[in-house]
């Protein structure tokens, strides 16, 4: 058995209220499932599972505010389900035949489940009944190794589960990773998987600050100030946990406006602190994607028509591709490009605030499938419903503040990503175009680099890339 | 199918703006003034009213007709005289 | 017992306001014997010469031989001599010339000073406080430089304490007078003329507990005695680095302040002790498994230790820097704990156990 517990959804989240059950007490869930609405200062996100098994106890009831990493459910991994019902029929120490998979036996009940079960006085520990078979020792030994009981066959008296059952039977898990016990620690209170953290210690051992980084996605800590950084959020938590528990938030409507523009400005202020910006701009002739725009919307239901940010956005995501060194991360003094083209989009949020979630892998998108994503990404936002996995993971940020009709936007980097491409309102200018003046459509873009990865010409590079792109809209 | 009434293609565009911008203040937005600017929609909201204006009234709207949603006032007239085009091409 | 039998001088004048480590030790003792009369003095050469680092120098004018008394050169007799008074309700102070002769006398403290209470059933105690000089650094070669005081730290029915501060030289003799069981002092020999401003008033943290003697973020060193003033410096050039370290000052090598030291390791995630001792079965070793066993998930690098080589101490004067923990090694192995390696350097290398001929 795991937990479930409260993830982190960005850097700057400290804690987040579990708003929303979207399963209860023996659910079957998935890794990747959506199981929970938890709101941050800046959104309602739906978050995922990160585990395969079937949901024990709701261990938090909606609208507490709880520290990331606190255990919000229990998730038993079991074949069969652990729900009430097999739990009230077994007695502990009842000689178990495991029962065969019953899925779904508790899905009726679930809406109602959802909500009151963490009132349910709490049943005896899981496992028990499903481990019956075999002692303590034995138990003990199993959940060391990752082995499920349920899936062996006693070899000893009266079909008991021996050690040597155990110690024979192939362990699930996966190679271990070298980490030291800190790092271990921190990992299972962020819900981080460590077979997927980068480690920077001897002999490429994870510590604690990998952990951090990884638990952070798209939003690590920068470079040099790793560490450091990484220990006021440490005070941060312990401070917290020192304070009781927060009552069940029935939050000031203001409040989380002004919560994420603290967070913003924690952010910005420290890419501005840490991250010595360049910036550029270019104007780029906008005529052939607007006629390219034109004929394919042409005759096209307003649903299915793209807008020019969707072009711009591609334009973007493909010159990240001929230009890697502006995708990625500065991460321990070093440049660390990223290994796909995720990018971030800017969303300005009507009460106020800004959001970035992340289309991933950009660039092989198509135009149409990328303002699908766009569209709904957007919208999503909006409304609070973004997946955690759709807040983290941005290599590159694009921010199109031109849709308010400003020509152009001198970005801040979104630590520790080294760039930001900002794209301006879409406006007729005169232009001047083989010695001849005419009204052209044109956009101006701007980038913002961070001058300790790049320096201005990789950065000139890319918006040149940008505007041949955006030349030859029918290729993107 | 009737050819809509002023008042009624008025409400129909407050309507679909009001569901893309769900606490808009139309106190604040004079009939010629550019609601687009006034309440901050972006091309992506401006495309679902789009796509709104167009389930709720029928009426097709291409992007050559976008300049004639600008206003409000804009956007009653050119839904009226739409709706009168289709009526009067195809009587109810 | 020959060796090093040269008069050390009068202490320099300290300057205003300042005293020194033996000056505060001296105070400490005059102080003792003034407020109690069953308090007195015994040990080689502690009257006339006015002890072999000049800690005693002038208390025979003071209190006269009844209380100021030299011993024959027999380590064994005189710690048994003092363990006797102790149990019949003196309060002996029982000066050691250094740790390595008090093997002479380990004998009398392990075998009565540390079981008597215990074998009595309770109804001995025995308030002896022994003091002795402990540490190399002085080119005084090996039967007189060794740091032996986790060996005592290692017996149960001993508190043994590490003053490395001027105030601690100066405040820790009284509770040690005023605890009914044998209390070992130990005085690392680089120590007696080092000065500084002693405190006025109360805030002397008792014998118990040890003292975080610089606060700092990413690594705890741990040290006691005569290493403190090189891990202090060793901070300073981490500091440097952009390196946090917290000193931690164990005071109290038997019993160890275990939450001090804890908490100190909870906040950094790393630690580095320092002690002169041999690194095989050593205190450091000790702290390093108390660390492991009750903070396991707190630590983000191993344990690092910064000890004396596993040699005789020699007497050549680099041979002798070389085998000693310095500010130096000790930066080298706060690096490696926090994960920033600096340019390797050829005598970081001894700090490895290493195969071959026991050392």
């Amino acid at each position: 058995m795991s937990a479930f517990t409260m993830p982190s959804l960005g850097a700057d989240m400290d804690e987040g209220v579990l708003r929303e059950w979207l399963v209860g007490p023996g659910d079957p869930v998935r890794r990747g499932d959506v199981v929970a609405i938890v709101e941050t200062d800046k959104a309602a996100i739906e978050v995922e599972c990160f585990e395969s098994g079937t949901v024990g106890r709701l261990l938090v009831p909606p609208g507490t505010r709880v520290p990331v990493g606190t255990p919000l459910a229990e998730i038993e991994h079991g074949r069969e389900p652990a729900g009430p019902a097999r739990k009230d029929t077994l007695k502990p120490g009842t000689r178990a035949r495991p029962a065969g998979p019953e899925p779904g036996k508790e899905s009726a009940g679930r809406a109602a489940n959802a909500v009151d079960s963490p009132a349910r006085p709490a049943p005896e520990p899981s496992g028990e009944a499903a481990c019956a078979g075999a002692g303590p020792l034995v138990r003990h030994l199993a959940q060391l190794r990752g082995v499920d009981l349920t899936a062996l066959s006693g070899t000893g008296p009266g079909g008991r589960i021996t050690r040597a059952d155990v110690e024979h039977a192939p362990s699930p898990r996966a190679p271990r990773v070298r980490a030291t016990p800190y790092a271990r620690r921190l990992a299972r209170d962020l819900g981080i998987d460590l077979t997927a953290v980068r480690g920077t210690g001897d002999g490429g051992a994870v510590r604690g600050v990998d952990v951090r980084t990884a638990a952070q996605g798209a939003d690590v800590r920068a470079g040099a100030q790793a560490d450091a950084a990484a220990r006021p959020a440490e005070f941060r938590r312990e401070s917290e946990q020192r304070t009781p528990p927060a009552a069940p938030a029935e939050e000031h409507p203001g409040r989380r406006t002004d919560t994420m523009r603290r967070a913003i400005a924690e952010l910005m202020s420290r890419s501005k602190r840490e991250i010595p910006h360049y910036y550029l701009a270019t104007t780029i002739d906008l005529t052939a994607g607007q006629t390219w725009l034109r004929r394919i919307n042409r005759g096209r239901p307003p649903a299915d028509r793209l807008v020019p940010a969707a072009l711009l956005m591609k334009a973007a995501a493909l010159a990240a591709r001929e230009v890697p060194a502006l995708n990625g991360y500065w991460r321990d003094e070093g440049f660390v490009p990223g290994t796909e083209i995720n990018v971030g989009v800017a969303v300005s949020l009507r009460q106020g605030g800004l959001l970035s979630p992340v289309i991933h892998r950009a660039d092989t998108l198509a135009p149409e499938t990328l303002m699908a994503h766009l569209k709904d990404l957007v919208e999503r936002a909006r409304r609070g419903r973004l997946r955690g996995s759709e807040t983290t993971g941005a290599t590159l940020t694009v921010t199109n503040l031109g849709e308010q009709g400003v020509e152009s936007v001198f970005g801040v980097i979104h630590p520790p990503q080294v760039a930001l491409v900002g794209f301006g309102a879409v406006v007729e200018r005169p232009w001047a175009r083989n010695g001849m003046l005419g009204v052209c459509p044109v956009v101006t873009v701007t980038l913002a680099a961070d001058h300790r990865a790049t320096d201005g010409a990789v950065g000139a590079r890319y918006l040149t890339a940008v505007d041949r792109l955006l030349q030859r809209p029918e290729e993107l | 199918m009737k050819p809509l009434t002023d008042a009624e293609a008025a409400s129909v565009v407050k309507e679909s703006i009001a569901q893309i911008v769900p606490d808009a203040d139309f106190t604040g937005v004079g009939p010629d003034d550019r609601f687009r600017d006034v309440l901050e929609l972006d091309s992506l909201d401006f495309l679902s009213l789009v796509e709104s204006l167009s389930e709720r009234t029928g009426i097709r709207i291409d992007e050559e007709d976008y300049p004639e949603l600008t206003t409000l006032a804009d956007a009653t007239r050119f839904l009226v005289g739409r709706s009168r085009e289709a009526t009067g091409t195809s009587p109810a | 017992m020959t060796a090093t039998r040269t008069r050390t001088p009068a202490p320099a004048a300290a300057a205003e306001g300042r005293t020194t480590y033996r000056d505060a030790m001296r105070e400490a003792m005059r102080e003792a014997m003034r407020a109690d009369e069953r308090v007195f003095l015994m040990g080689e050469d502690v009257g006339r010469y006015g002890g072999c680092f000049g800690v005693s120098l002038g208390l025979l004018e003071e209190f006269g031989p009844e209380r100021i008394r030299d011993a024959p050169l027999s380590e064994s007799a005189f710690v048994g001599a003092g363990i006797g008074a102790a149990l019949v309700g003196m309060r002996p102070i029982v000066e050691i010339m250094t740790v390595n002769f008090s093997l002479l006398a380990l004998d009398q403290i392990l075998n009565n000073a540390a079981t008597l209470l215990h074998m009595s059933g309770g109804q001995l105690e025995v308030p002896i406080v022994i003091r002795m000089t402990t540490g190399a650094g002085r080119q005084l070669a090996a039967q007189h430089s060794h740091s032996l005081e986790g060996w005592y730290a290692h017996i149960p029915g001993l508190r043994v304490l590490a003053p490395a501060t001027v105030a601690d030289a100066r405040y820790m003799l009284a509770p040690a007078l005023a605890d009914p069981d044998p209390v070992l002092i130990f005085e690392h020999g680089s120590l007696y003329n080092v000065s500084a401003e002693l405190p006025a008033g109360p805030g002397f943290p008792g014998i118990e507990r040890a003292v975080v003697r610089r606060p700092g973020t990413d690594v705890s060193v741990i040290t006691y005695g005569g290493s403190l003033p090189k891990a202090l410096a060793a901070a300073d050039d981490l500091a440097e680095a952009g390196i946090s370290a917290e000193v931690v000052d164990l005071r109290s090598l038997r019993p160890l302040d275990d939450a001090t030291l804890g908490d100190s390791v909870a906040r950094t995630h790393r630690a580095v002790v320092v002690d002169e001792g041999w690194r095989t079965g050593s205190l450091a070793a000790e702290i390093s498994a108390r660390l492991t066993e009750g903070h396991f998930y707190d630590l983000d690098a191993p344990v690092e230790r910064v000890c004396s080589a596993e040699v005789p101490i020699p007497y050549a004067r680099a041979l002798e820097a070389a085998a000693l923990p310095q500010a130096d090694t000790i930066v080298a192995a706060a690096r490696r704990a926090v994960g920033d390696p600096a340019p390797a350097r050829a005598d970081t290398a001894d700090q490895r156990p290493t195969a071959g001929r026991p050392s």
